[in-house]
């Protein structure tokens, strides 16, 4: 699945990483835990989570991600919007929960990650 | 055989917005030198974890990087509480965070375990009161 069609699909609001958005996705990781992040990301997945501070980008950085989806309507502060600038990630925020989300995207295709 | 380079960082403790900077410094030197992206992952995981306990279990700390042409290795020294009892903590799931640390995404007990997991060779020493050291070898 494109980043485009999580977009739509979620009635995202694009935070930042616009040039992203032909990137195409197998699979995704949904946690507020980036502790379990660590632990089980093992492909280049997207990540759906309501955490918003600096350890969800540095997360995303060491394990190489390109995308995170902010659920509930979250949204980073400028400096954490910032850190994704450097690195060179895309942010996306939707108003549905994280049941809501996940289910929306899995519907249309986009499967968990094997474990 | 003798190290070609070393770098070192010193982690303070209980600041998360810093918590994360030696890792990404570590991962670009990594990736400067060329070494394969599977390796660099492995390093970078194990180091990031090895840097969030210690902003988040210890009083302070450092990371120390060495690279041979046969192996990365990552050294997690900190002063602190050390662990009483280290088969436990090396249990997933087990965590002794408190839950204002569960709140950052933190103290799953996830840490210890999956540094174990991303390294080749892991050493890990602790004395109640005083320290926690952990040695990680990446083979090239």
């Amino acid at each position: 699945m494109q980043l485009r069609n999580v977009l739509e699909l979620l009635s995202c609001e694009l935070i930042t990483g616009e040039e992203h958005l032909d990137r195409r996705f197998e699979h995704a990781f949904g946690s507020d835990l980036m502790s379990d992040v660590l632990a089980y990301v093992e492909s280049d997945a997207l990540l759906l989570t309501g955490l918003t501070n600096h350890q969800v980008i540095r997360t995303a950085e060491m394990l190489d991600l390109k995308a995170i989806v902010f659920i509930r309507g979250k949204r980073p502060n400028e400096e954490v919007i910032e850190l994704a600038r450097d690195h060179g990630l895309a942010l996306l925020s939707t108003k549905h929960t994280m049941y809501t989300a996940s289910g929306i995207l899995y519907a249309n295709g986009l499967e968990g990650i094997p474990v | 055989m003798q190290e070609s380079m070393k770098y070192d960082y010193q982690i303070p403790t209980m600041d998360l917005t810093v918590a994360g900077e030696a890792s990404s410094h570590i991962k670009k030197i990594l990736r400067q030198i060329g070494i394969d992206a599977g390796i660099i992952r492995r390093v970078a995981i194990a180091t990031y974890e090895a840097e969030i306990n210690i902003a988040i279990h210890s009083l302070g700390g450092s990371l120390t990087l060495m690279i041979s042409t046969d192996w990365v290795k990552i050294i997690a020294e900190d002063i602190g509480p050390g662990i009483e009892n280290i088969e436990l903590a090396m249990q997933k799931g087990y965590s002794t965070a408190t839950s204002e640390i569960r709140e950052l995404g933190f103290g799953a007990g996830m840490g210890l375990p999956n540094m174990q997991k991303c390294a080749d060779d892991f050493q890990i020493s602790s004395e109640l009161g005083k320290f926690t050291r952990v040695e990680m070898t990446m083979m090239l």
